[in-house]
């Protein structure tokens, strides 16, 4: 069954068309790749997915429900009913470029706070949640009481991950969450990210991490300029490359 | 005795001068987030309005402010009682003060409120956003607590401005510390030692809010500075 149905979205800011249609099917357990240089709109259209940015035009459905949309003064597709969109994010948790985890709370709270004020989750049964994806995400209990000032960026991207994993999301939706890493760093989160595809969960990840790409997703979407280049399995994108701009995009990254 | 027998009428003037600047303060709190939240809003007639506010008040001394706005208060008073054909209600000085000052500050306050929202990286509420969170659990459970953070020490330099312009409402018949003191001396012919009593009990009201307010910038600050707490 398909998770997550994008269909034709358009974004324009201003006169400037970032996004010329793009449509997008996951079913359960995919894990899609994102890739493209950058300005060809690929966080746009992660951010779209939740609605952090309004789209012009398209669809979304989300585990078989459209989302119901309206158009507001500026052109733009907006949410018609609130608690649905807050519904439906809650059901796609996001792992951001920058963490953006919680600056005043510990990481504890950070994991437990959606859950509890979000998902209505008892205190007791949220702490269990997050002392569990914790865990899995590689961090032991003194990591809990520390605040996300106090820990290395890849600490912080991995708590963030199990802030996402503690709201047991439907798709899970990851805006180049290596990016503003050390190198030295990067391999931690990555490692997390391949445990949770070969999991079984779904997710969307807009990468530079062509080697995840690569290896860790079952289909690759190369976006540029607003339009989808190129997308298949990732066999067939990397090891039969068709257009000249992947060509090109792939020999400057893959060196 | 205890300051020739003026002390009771002393204190209670301190009594009322505390009252004042901690009633004063939550009023231009309230009205500092109301200002922050239109001047930082899209709507251009918040905005101007907001604006308006902040340039008219700042720019135009407490003194002049406190003696328009109080007298103003009482004609605007009278005039809808008139017009009503109500009786004439006085204003209680108090309440005025309160007012009076709470809408001068406030216009500070705005100022603090409006640089402190700004502070507040936006990845934070987008986070927030993006993780189902309605506008207020945003605003009350991630924004807030981060605008506090970057306004307390704003808010502890206008609370202590403002402590000391509640000097000002003695002119409006209000018996604070500064009135009684100004009694005091007349009638003991001790004017120089009561004024220094009056200045004495400002500094004692500045130095122990100072040390609350530091507790709170430290609070507020936790998941900044190393565990202080």
């Amino acid at each position: 069954m398909e998770k997550l149905v994008v269909k034709d979205l358009h974004k324009s800011y201003g006169s400037h068309e970032v996004l010329k249609g793009i449509s997008l099917k996951a079913k359960a357990g995919d894990v899609i790749s994102i890739i493209g240089s950058s300005g060809s709109g690929k966080s746009t259209f992660l951010r779209c997915i939740n609605f952090l940015e309004k789209p012009n035009a398209g669809s979304i459905s989300l585990s078989g429900v459209d989302i119901s949309l309206q158009k507001n003064k500026q052109g733009e597709l907006i949410p018609s009913d609130q608690k649905q969109l807050q519904a439906m994010r809650s059901k796609l948790a996001m792992v951001f470029q920058h963490f953006n985890l919680w600056g005043h709370m510990t990481v504890l709270e950070n994991v437990i706070e959606a859950p509890i004020h979000v998902l209505g989750l008892s205190r007791d049964e949220a702490i269990a949640r997050a002392e569990k994806y914790l865990r899995k995400v590689g961090l032991d209990a003194q990591a809990q009481a520390k605040y996300p000032a106090h820990m290395s960026g890849g600490q912080q991207q991995r708590v963030a991950i199990a802030r996402a994993l503690a709201m047991e999301p439907e798709v899970m939706l990851f805006d180049e969450p290596t990016s503003a890493l050390d190198p030295e760093l990067v391999g931690e989160v990555l490692k997390v990210m391949q445990t949770l595809a070969e999991e079984g969960r779904t997710m969307i990840v807009v990468t530079h991490e062509m080697s995840f790409a690569r290896n860790v997703s079952n289909h690759v979407m190369f976006l540029h300029k607003g339009l989808v280049e190129e997308e298949g399995h990732p066999d067939e994108v990397f090891g039969n490359t068709k257009s000249e701009r992947l060509k090109a995009f792939l020999s400057g990254s893959l060196k | 005795m205890f300051l020739d027998g003026f002390g009771p009428i002393i204190l209670d003037g301190a009594w009322v001068t505390l009252e004042l600047a901690v009633m004063s303060l939550l009023v231009s709190f309230v009205i500092g987030l109301g200002g922050a939240g239109a001047k930082l809003s899209s709507n251009p007639l918040l905005k101007g309005i907001a604006t308006l506010y902040t340039t008219l008040i700042r720019g135009v001394p407490d003194l002049v402010l406190m003696l328009l706005i109080f007298y103003s208060l009482q004609i605007g008073m009278n005039h809808l009682t008139e017009w009503q054909g109500l009786e004439q209600i006085n204003l209680n000085p108090f309440v005025s003060g309160v007012f009076t000052l709470g809408f001068i500050y406030g216009a500070y306050f705005t100022e603090t409120f409006r640089g402190a929202f700004l502070s507040v990286p936006k990845g934070q509420i987008e986070a927030g956003i993006a993780y189902g969170m309605s506008g207020w659990q945003t605003f009350s459970r991630i924004q807030f607590p981060q605008v506090m953070r970057f306004a307390l020490p704003g808010i502890s330099n206008n609370w202590q401005v403002m402590l000391k312009a509640t000097a000002l409402v003695s002119i409006i018949g209000l018996s604070d510390v500064v009135k009684a003191s100004i009694d005091a001396g007349k009638s003991s012919y001790k004017v120089f030692f009561f004024t220094v009593v009056a200045g004495a009990i400002y500094l004692i009201l500045t130095s122990v809010s100072s040390l609350v307010l530091m507790w709170l910038e430290r609070r507020y600050s936790t998941g900044v500075r190393e565990a202080e707490l």
